[in-house]
């Protein structure tokens, strides 16, 4: 990989020497078995002799229990959500998963900036403030997108929460105030934005529709290549998004 | 509602900001012509940076503990300003008020140059941020603030001093070099932002009659609360 490398943006305080862990992410909607899949391979790398860090969203020491606090509320605007989750992305960013890649661990990530950039361009900010806003964060070496139906990831929720969450269903919007049509109306919503940051990023896609073995299988096929020695392998990395950055301010409230 | 929306941001209401150094006067003068445009039967809101419910917590225990490096430090001011903007700056000058901050995101682009972050990167995550009708930039030597601020007996702190940037060992020291810096980019911004200067080191009284000379011809037309209450129903 080009290890330390960001998205465009210098980050103050990252180690000018290479990083020598690899950073691996899981993204995929709530439902789509992402959790399985980071739990499984996690088992898996360390089977394999790899040291291995999990991170997920929403774990800073800093500011999580504010996020958690305010989500509570309700009253948040949607760029201060925004901003409130980069908070909790750099902590754990600079706190966590760099001091780990430097150790030589693997990480990995139960959801990424992808994620949170998607939430932020549906809630109303423009997708060139999103894609800034994070361009402090780490490229990683491999990003597996799980993908799945609406109505599997329906059924997945529902049988795993015994309802649907209203952050989930993306009640915040007002798209309806039923929250089986929100539920749907906001899952829509997320994939099309999901669409467009896969492609811009290179996202590997797994579908996940499937049972969740198969999908570890399909998994394991694209992360492996990560641990050959550099003659060997044939480069899964994702090519760095073609970024053109005019300044064009986030939609405002 | 009123008829003459700002030229330079659109809304109704008016926005005037006050930036310059700690010690630099800026937040008796904010105060002083908040009250007088009050007097003048403006409706008036008055802000201060850093005074967000929501974040005041983290930022008091992430700068107790300097758990803070400067993206977080950076983006934990951005969320805080954020909140107050969403909430409090941004629905009264809607509403057609007069918006007076004691520190806008001007300061974060200061700070956040001071302590390495992309210049860039900072002016994108705060593009939600209007430009004000006018900027007050109260310049000043570094030298004077440090002097006001010895003078005042208050302990200066770590991050007022830069002392998370490992400039000098001793806190006066850093502080001074740290201003320093700070000030430089309120210098840069002065053609950039189109800043009013104005000069610290002329008495409360002539300041503050300064002020009120710029203010009233950007008020010219501007309904007062009377009026608003009236048409608005």
């Amino acid at each position: 990989m080009t290890p330390g490398r960001t998205y465009g943006t210098r980050l103050p305080g990252l180690p000018e020497h290479s990083l020598p862990g690899k950073l691996i992410v899981v993204e995929g909607a709530d439902g789509s078995g992402r959790t399985t899949e980071v739990t499984l391979l996690k088992q898996w790398l360390e089977v394999e002799g790899h040291a291995v860090v999990d991170t997920g969203l929403r774990r800073s020491t800093l500011v999580a229990e504010e996020i958690d606090r305010a989500k509570q509320g309700h009253t948040l605007g949607a760029t201060t959500m925004a901003l409130l989750y980069c908070v909790d992305f750099a902590d754990q960013l600079e706190n966590k998963i760099i001091p780990a890649l430097s150790a030589g661990s693997t990480v990995l990530a139960d959801r990424y900036i992808y994620t949170l950039m998607a939430r932020a361009v549906v809630r109303g900010a423009s997708r060139d403030w999103a894609r800034e806003l994070y361009a402090f964060a780490l490229q990683p070496d491999l990003v597996v997108f799980l993908e799945a139906r609406p109505e599997i990831l329906l059924h997945r929720a529902i049988a795993k929460y015994g309802s649907l969450d209203y952050w989930e269903s993306g009640m915040d919007l007002s798209l309806s105030r039923d929250l089986f049509e929100s539920f749907f109306a906001y899952q829509d919503r997320l994939s099309k934005e999901f669409a467009w940051v896969a492609a811009e990023y290179g996202f590997h896609r797994v579908d996940a529709n499937r049972t969740a073995d198969k999908v570890h299988e399909d998994v394991r096929a694209l992360v492996a290549p990560l641990y050959l020695p550099p003659a060997a392998r044939r480069d899964p990395s994702p090519p760095r998004p073609t970024v053109s950055r005019p300044r064009r301010p986030a939609a405002s409230a | 509602m009123p008829e003459l929306p700002s030229p330079t941001h659109g809304f109704p209401g008016r926005l005037f900001v006050f930036e310059g150094l700690d010690g630099s006067g800026k937040s008796t003068q904010a105060m002083l012509l908040g009250k007088w445009l009050q007097s003048q039967g403006y409706r008036v809101f008055f802000t201060e940076w850093n005074s967000s419910e929501l974040t005041a917590a983290t930022i008091r225990r992430g700068k107790k503990k300097n758990l803070l490096t400067p993206t977080t430090f950076s983006l934990l001011h951005a969320t805080d300003f954020a909140d107050r903007f969403e909430r409090k700056i941004l629905p009264p000058l809607r509403a057609g008020y007069v918006v007076v901050c004691d520190r806008y995101a001007y300061t974060a682009f200061v700070r956040d140059a001071a302590r390495g972050c992309d210049p860039a990167w900072v002016r994108n995550i705060y593009s939600f941020a209007p430009r004000p009708d006018c900027v007050f930039y109260f310049r000043v030597p570094v030298s004077v603030t440090l002097q006001r601020k010895i003078a005042s007996r208050l302990k200066i702190n770590y991050y007022e001093a830069g002392m998370d940037l490992g400039l000098s060992d001793d806190v006066r020291d850093s502080y001074q070099r740290f201003q320093t810096r700070l000030k430089q980019e309120y210098e840069r911004m002065v053609r950039t932002d189109e800043f009013t200067v104005i000069d610290s080191s002329r008495s409360v009284e002539s300041i503050q009659g300064q002020l009120r000379s710029i203010v009233r011809p950007i008020l010219q037309n501007f309904p007062m609360a009377e009026r608003l209450m009236h048409d608005a129903g």
